[in-house]
């Protein structure tokens, strides 16, 4: 059993989930995840680790309340025990200095991608951040960001703080005011998809944080098997991270939606169950 | 890599020829002559109604009953040269515990089989006798028919548990030592048991929430009830054993964490983790799993209670299971129980080269599984939403033995066919799990990523690191990991008892 120590609505449907796992905090590197089950007829969800803290022993993630798994989540608090919490899993992401790198992050990958971009500020790297809202009032760790980076250039459609344009424009603007040497992009598919199509015809290297589904999240059962230089590469020990120009997206697109039906049945089984019983 | 099996150790082989010589046992073989014996029909393994069990998940063998199981025990000639001792991974002595059930006393034939065998109410269930010790049976060389010594097996140990005679043997004095065991599979809850009742203080390290490796996610309720595993686990618990679910060794923490932490001897039994695909074309089609997978979200998610439990599984109208081994019967047996209306294996040479248990086989025609021989796909065409629909297959002949001495297929020109299916699980084996290897650089690992030993004492070539299974053997049964875990303990006891501390 793992203990929650925070769980906390951040913006409208994205939630913060802290917990303790000393031996996790003490292993954690910017870009692994974490496995987690909230309950024990749960699934088994990855988790990009957000933050840690080695000497409380703690670990933090930021989600997106998508289907049954999630809304779960949010209905934990601080005290709760959840009875699967392991990692910290896959490949950590590269942290070199690189020159200047882009961090483009939207809706949880805003959270995710806060370690790596730390991690590439203490490098030595010049950070660029780029968020991409849906509106305004879904801006969270802002300060957070700033603190680790060069310059930050948010967009929400309502055009509320920089700008409202769509990630393509603005990170190609970024692209056109700065000598780049990588971009990092973590967010939903569409999100990196469009991101690597932004870079792909200027040559910069583009890494993305793939999210495939998972069931075991420690190689043994290929459900996140994604095509990556025509290769089947398995997301949980070969990535999350790959080279968002080598990744076969369509499939991604597809395969990411499996199950979208059974998605549906199961959170309004457990709706019915859960919320109108009582 | 070798299926190498050892000789009788010493003080075994001198502890059967004793078993032999004992009074009862001698007066047992007076009792019925040789002849007689050898009259005794088999008694066949009751199981449930094919039509009836081909819809839930509930256990197709019902196990012999005492009648049964007294008169195939009177089968065995109690020779006083046994083979079955010889075609057993584990070295179990098998005239000694199925004369204990001639005798009537089911919970010392437990007892005598657990000296040598951590797990038997589970090895009398999956392992493949009939090519073990049952094929080299004395009885079947005269007869052509051995001692169901897999039945009786299981009968003495299921007595013992539910008689609730589980004993718990006198443990030694604590020795301070501390052990850790990587993987809670069959490999690594063999070596639990075993290091535990030299006293040892063993720790077992499993990535899955469940402990049991294959034993839990892969092979189903039908075959292995989980009450049967949970009951084994919690013998290992009471014999002091502890386990820390969900810890990737190498991952939330390294070997030498746990070295710093005083663990002294480690055991890696992580198992073939990683499945294989075909590599053709479409195989990233949605409704297309690797056996892995499909049997994790049925048997470990509960993917069949769904929605009750939260894990889906894609429920086939028309199933293909491409594989002829036992995990390919499991699949397609679990399809058929899913609802699926065809549930076929497609395998690419032909019956008698199926690496699968005969029973298993049979009971899946039983249930009404078809068989698709010298058959393999060459694309998966997918409907408008990607979902697999179909799969365009070669027919195959067979040419001249490969380096597996088995025929080779050879695909036949021009003979193209479409089957529709919505379901497809490939069960074309497994390799070994990198997450170890990768995470501990100097350990020498063979070049298909297994670790490599030395067959005589399953050390690898890091001092104090042990590792048998299938992350050595790269996919092979239940019993050879449990053999390799027994010689592995007892050198790793050997290890402790001569290094300082």
């Amino acid at each position: 059993m793992t203990k929650i120590l925070r769980r906390e609505r951040l913006v409208p449907n994205i939630h913060l989930i802290e917990v303790e796992a000393p031996e996790i905090s003490r292993k954690a590197q910017p870009g692994q995840f974490v496995m987690l089950m909230p309950d024990e007829k749960g699934e088994r969800i990855p988790l990009t680790i957000a933050d840690w803290d080695k000497e409380k022993g703690t670990v933090t993630s930021v989600f997106m309340v998508v289907g049954t798994s999630t809304q779960k989540l949010t209905m934990l608090e601080a005290g709760d025990d959840i009875p699967v919490y392991v990692g910290p899993l896959g490949k950590p992401a590269e942290i070199e200095k690189f020159g200047t790198v882009v961090c483009a992050a939207g809706c949880y990958g805003i959270g995710a991608i806060y370690p790596i971009a730390r991690a590439l500020k203490e490098a030595g790297n010049k950070v660029i951040t780029v968020l991409d809202l849906k509106a305004n009032y879904l801006l969270y760790w802002e300060e957070r960001l700033q603190a680790v980076s060069d310059d930050i250039f948010v967009s929400s459609r309502d055009g509320y703080y920089d700008c409202k344009d769509y990630i393509p424009q603005v990170l190609g603007g970024v692209l056109k005011g700065n000598k780049v040497d990588r971009v990092v992009s973590i967010g939903c598919t569409y999100l990196m998809y469009t991101c690597s199509e932004t870079t792909r015809p200027l040559g910069i290297k583009t890494i993305v944080s793939l999210n495939p589904v998972m069931v075991d999240g420690t190689g043994m059962c290929g459900a996140c098997r994604c095509t990556v230089e025509g290769r089947n590469k398995f997301a949980c020990v070969d990535g999350p991270d790959f080279d968002g120009h080598s990744v076969d997206w369509q499939e991604l697109f597809f395969r990411r939606k499996s199950y979208f039906e059974d998605e549906i049945t199961s959170l309004c089984y457990w709706e019915k169950e859960n919320l109108l019983k009582s | 890599m070798s299926e190498k099996i050892k000789e009788i150790p010493p003080d075994l082989k001198e502890r059967q020829r004793e078993g032999f010589k004992l009074e009862w046992r001698k007066e047992l073989r007076k009792a019925i002559p040789v002849k007689e014996r050898m009259k005794i029909p088999l008694q066949k393994m009751p199981t449930r109604d094919a039509e009836e069990r081909n819809k839930h998940f509930q256990e197709v063998n019902k196990g012999l009953n005492a009648d049964q199981a007294q008169a195939e025990a009177k089968r065995c000639l109690d020779c006083a040269n046994p083979q079955c001792v010889m075609g057993c991974p584990v070295r179990i002595d098998i005239p000694a515990f199925v004369k204990l059930i001639e005798a009537g006393k089911y919970v010392e034939s437990a007892r005598k089989l657990k000296e040598t065998n951590s797990l038997p109410s589970i090895c009398g269930r999956v392992c493949p006798q009939e090519t073990q010790c049952e094929e080299v049976c004395n009885l079947k060389k005269a007869t052509g028919v051995g001692v169901a010594i897999g039945n009786l097996e299981r009968f003495a140990s299921d007595c013992e548990r539910e008689q609730e005679e589980v004993h718990i043997p006198k443990i030694p004095p604590s020795t301070g030592r501390k052990i850790a065991v990587l993987g809670a599979g069959p490999a690594g809850l063999t070596v639990a048991g075993e290091l535990a009742k030299k006293g040892h203080q063993v720790t077992v390290f499993e990535a899955l929430h469940v402990a049991g490796g294959v034993l839990v996610y892969g092979i189903p309720e039908f075959r292995l009830p989980k009450a049967i595993l949970e009951a084994e686990v919690d013998y290992l618990r009471q014999l002091g054993v502890e386990f820390k679910m969900n810890y990737v060794v190498g991952m939330t923490a390294s070997l030498d964490d746990l070295k710093n932490e005083g663990y002294e001897a480690f055991f890696v039994g992580t198992g073939a983790g990683l499945p294989n695909f075909m590599r053709v074309p479409g195989e990233n089609l949605i409704g297309i799993y690797s056996a892995n997978e499909y049997l994790t979200r049925v048997n470990l998610m509960r993917a069949y209670d769904f929605p009750r439990y939260d894990t889906p599984v894609f429920l086939g109208k028309r199933a293909a299971v491409l594989g002829g081994g036992n995990v390919a019967m499991d699949s397609v047996r679990t399809a058929k129980r899913l609802g699926a209306e065809f549930s076929a294996i497609v395998y690419r040479r032909s019956r008698v080269e199926m690496p699968a248990r005969v029973e298993e086989v049979y009971h899946a025609e039983e249930e009404g599984i078809e068989f698709h021989f010298l058959t393999t796909p060459t694309r998966f065409i997918g409907d408008e939403n990607n979902h697999v629909k179909a799969m365009e297959c070669l027919r195959m002949e067979l040419g001249e033995p490969d380096s597996s001495g088995r025929r080779r297929p050879v695909p036949i020109e021009g003979s193209e066919f479409i089957m529709e299916v919505d379901l497809v699980v490939v069960a074309i084996g497994n390799s070994p799990n990198p997450l170890i290897p990768q995470s501990i650089p100097e350990l020498k690992v063979g070049k298909w990523g297994n670790i490599e030993v030395d067959w005589d004492t399953m050390a690898t070539n890091m001092e104090g690191v042990y590792a048998g299974g299938d992350i050595v053997r790269g996919g092979a049964t239940v019993i050879l990991a449990m053999g390799d875990a027994r010689i592995a303990a007892m050198e790793m006891h050997k290890y402790l008892s001569t290094k300082k501390k």
